[in-house]
């Protein structure tokens, strides 16, 4: 790697890494949402769009159990569907 | 004692906090904090790639540094150096060796013994609930003296250099471009940033050539100093609430390029000139308004010596990112010698960038006289001698870096404060809008400010009790250290001492300040000092009773008896 790729890098993570957890934890609190929205029908909260959503329920189960740790919540909220 | 070469005295200065971090902290690490390289950190034990995350231990220093350094390393000794240079020397070396370096690693160390929780939740484990009750209020002080301080520090220096005023709002300029064409255009950043830094020196040029003066009678009723830290507010308050990457990020960024360009050029220029220090060792024609030197000088300098913001840095963030347990040292004892440093270029810019004894008490003719303009041209002298650069463009540079500073602290503090009031908005069960918050946030401080007159001749009062505030933080976070090696049957003196001592000078400074304020009739500031002596008594109750109940409770086994080997890592190979 020739001195002028890693100044390059060396610079680009000084620019990107002290905002790093910043930029992480804005787009994982975007995801919660989204989490929200897809389980929003199992959450006894009516949705318009459940029949999209719940196409998207096997692809977001894998992220649940970190959700509702997040959340607060020791077991998982919904009886249905438990992962821990 | 024969006027000494600053050149020597950067050397000894530099020579103590090194033989400070390959002797005392080698120390430190193995019979105190007896680190352990195959204790598996916060950053392995919860890997999540937001905030636990094992990072290069110079990268970590990078960050855990640029984070720690600020003005107020600058501030600080600029002010104290009245009591002459020698006192405000110890206290930096001695400091640094001693006190900070062990602080600042000690909280990371707990830190990370403790899941990388804050120290405000340590002070929960380890104090009680009404140590962390505590711990917020101080937490919250602290926050809103600096915000007060920094206003006045800032409005003071464009006043002082005007030539500064056109590249501080400018680099806003500078900053918002670098944002926009490394996210938006995805310009190669070597490329932006060589744009940015040649920008940002164009623009110091040009406020030098147009230096920019508000018209001395004022404008709206306001003296220029109250003008400028109106418009600081109103500055702070949008840039906090923007999203990070169009103002702050670009901006901490150029600000960290221009820190290691300042430093080269302050200590190349040092180096080159090696001016002879002309103030006095220890100053015997003293101002009359100059309060003694003994607490005062303690609590003055705190960054640079001793700081408890650090231990926030250390704790909240850096532990959640330490690779091996052992990095701790380098990370943390590092990272408050590069802020020593710092302090001790300012007492060198302070204290030899004049001709003659007499033209440098020109200068410190009262206590409120001192401070960062006396380092812009004392430091602008050395520049101009050593490097060749004319002086009025040294001041403007050192000037701009200084503003600059102080401005990243300004709303990074509007910010975290913001989070704070949110917070306790939350216990007590309202929601509290962004923009209410921020709100909330500006009108306190900026109350505190023009609570000195709108004039920021009050900056000199304020400094001292942030100090005060500063020391305190710093005297509980030591106290929460003492019990934890109590806990675990470590040598504890190490701590302890320094803790005393820090807490002893905190309460001392506060009681000569509240004489101070009370014959100045000085009610809101009073107030808080009084606020400040409670919280202080309150830790040092709080921390006997718990070293006492530490002391007679059964010791915690050490590491070969109580780790368990999900709790280690593989040895590095």
């Amino acid at each position: 790697m020739s001195w002028f790729d890693r100044a390059e890098r060396g610079l680009r993570e000084f620019y990107v890494a002290p905002y790093r957890r910043v930029f992480a934890r804005a787009k994982r609190d975007e995801e919660d949402l989204f989490m929200m929205l897809v389980l929003s029908e199992a959450l006894g909260v009516p949705n318009p769009a459940s029949g999209a959503t719940l196409e998207l329920l096997p692809e977001m189960l894998d992220r649940m159990h970190d959700w509702h740790i997040r959340q607060g919540l020791d077991q998982s909220p919904l009886d249905g569907m438990q992962c821990c | 004692m024969d006027a000494p070469n600053s050149l020597v005295l950067a050397i000894i200065g530099v020579g103590m906090m090194l033989a400070g971090y390959f002797l005392y902290s080698r120390f430190l690490a193995k019979k105190v904090y007896k680190l352990n390289a195959e204790f598996k950190t916060p950053a392995h034990q919860f890997t999540d790639g937001v905030d636990f995350l094992p990072t290069n231990r110079y990268i970590l220093w990078g960050h855990h540094f640029t984070s720690v350094a600020g003005a107020a390393p600058i501030v600080g000794p600029a002010i104290a150096v009245i009591w002459g240079w020698l006192p405000a020397f110890i206290w930096v070396t001695l400091g640094t060796v001693f006190m900070a370096g062990m602080h600042d690693f000690g909280a990371l160390w707990a830190s990370t013994r403790n899941k990388g929780t804050s120290m405000g939740a340590l002070s929960g484990t380890y104090i009680g609930a009404r140590g962390r009750n505590l711990f917020l209020v101080v937490i919250l002080l602290l926050l809103l003296m600096v915000l007060a301080a920094f206003a006045v520090v800032i409005s003071g220096l464009l006043v002082a250099q005007p030539g500064a005023v056109i590249p501080t709002w400018g680099a806003l300029v500078v900053a918002v471009f670098v944002g926009q064409a490394i996210y938006r255009f995805k310009w190669n950043l070597l490329a932006v940033t060589a744009v940015g830094v040649v920008l940002l020196y164009a623009l110091i040029l040009l406020g030098d050539a147009y230096p920019v003066s508000l018209p001395e009678e004022g404008m709206f009723g306001l003296t220029p100093e109250g003008v400028w830290i109106v418009l600081l507010f109103i500055y702070s308050g949008i840039a906090s609430m923007l999203p990070v990457w169009v103002l702050l990020q670009p901006r901490d960024f150029i600000n960290g390029i221009q820190l290691f360009i300042g430093l080269g050029i302050i200590y190349g220029a040092v180096l080159l000139a090696t001016p002879t220090v002309v103030a006095p060792a220890v100053n015997d024609a003293l101002p009359d308004d100059t309060p003694p030197l003994v607490p005062l000088l303690f609590v003055t300098i705190a960054c640079g010596a001793i700081s408890g913001f650090h231990g926030l840095v250390s704790s909240g963030t850096s532990s959640k990112q330490l690779d091996r347990e052992t990095d701790a040292r380098f990370v943390g004892y590092f990272g408050a010698v590069g802020e020593g440093l710092l302090a001790l270029g300012a007492i060198i810019a302070t204290t030899a960038g004049f001709q003659t004894a007499a033209q440098w008490s020109d200068f410190y003719n009262s206590f409120s006289s001192g401070g960062v303009p006396v380092f812009v041209e004392g430091g602008a002298s050395i520049i101009n001698a050593g490097l060749a650069i004319p002086s009025g463009l040294s001041a403007t540079i050192l000037a701009t870096m200084v503003v600059l500073f102080a401005a990243t602290t300004l709303d990074t503090g509007t910010r975290l404060m913001r989070f704070v009031v949110q917070e306790v908005g939350e216990i007590a069960g309202v929601k509290i809008k962004t923009w209410l918050a921020t709100l909330i946030v500006v009108a306190l401080a900026f109350g505190l400010t023009f609570s000195q007159g709108a004039d920021g001749a009050g900056g000199m009062a304020l400094w001292p009790l942030f100090g005060t505030t500063n020391q305190l933080l710093a005297g509980l976070t030591l106290t929460i250290l003492t019990i934890i090696l109590i806990r675990k049957g470590r040598p504890f003196l190490p701590v302890l001492l320094p803790a005393a001592f820090v807490l002893f000078m905190t309460i001392y400074a506060a009681m000569v300040q509240l004489v101070n304020l009370y014959n100045a009739g000085d009610w809101l500031l009073l107030v808080i000092d009084i606020i400040i002596i409670i919280a202080a008594t309150w830790v040092l109750v709080e921390a006997v009773i718990a070293m006492l109940a530490a002391r007679k409770a059964p010791k915690e086994p050490e590491d070969d008896v109580a780790l368990t080997e999900d709790q280690k890592l593989p040895r590095s190979v």
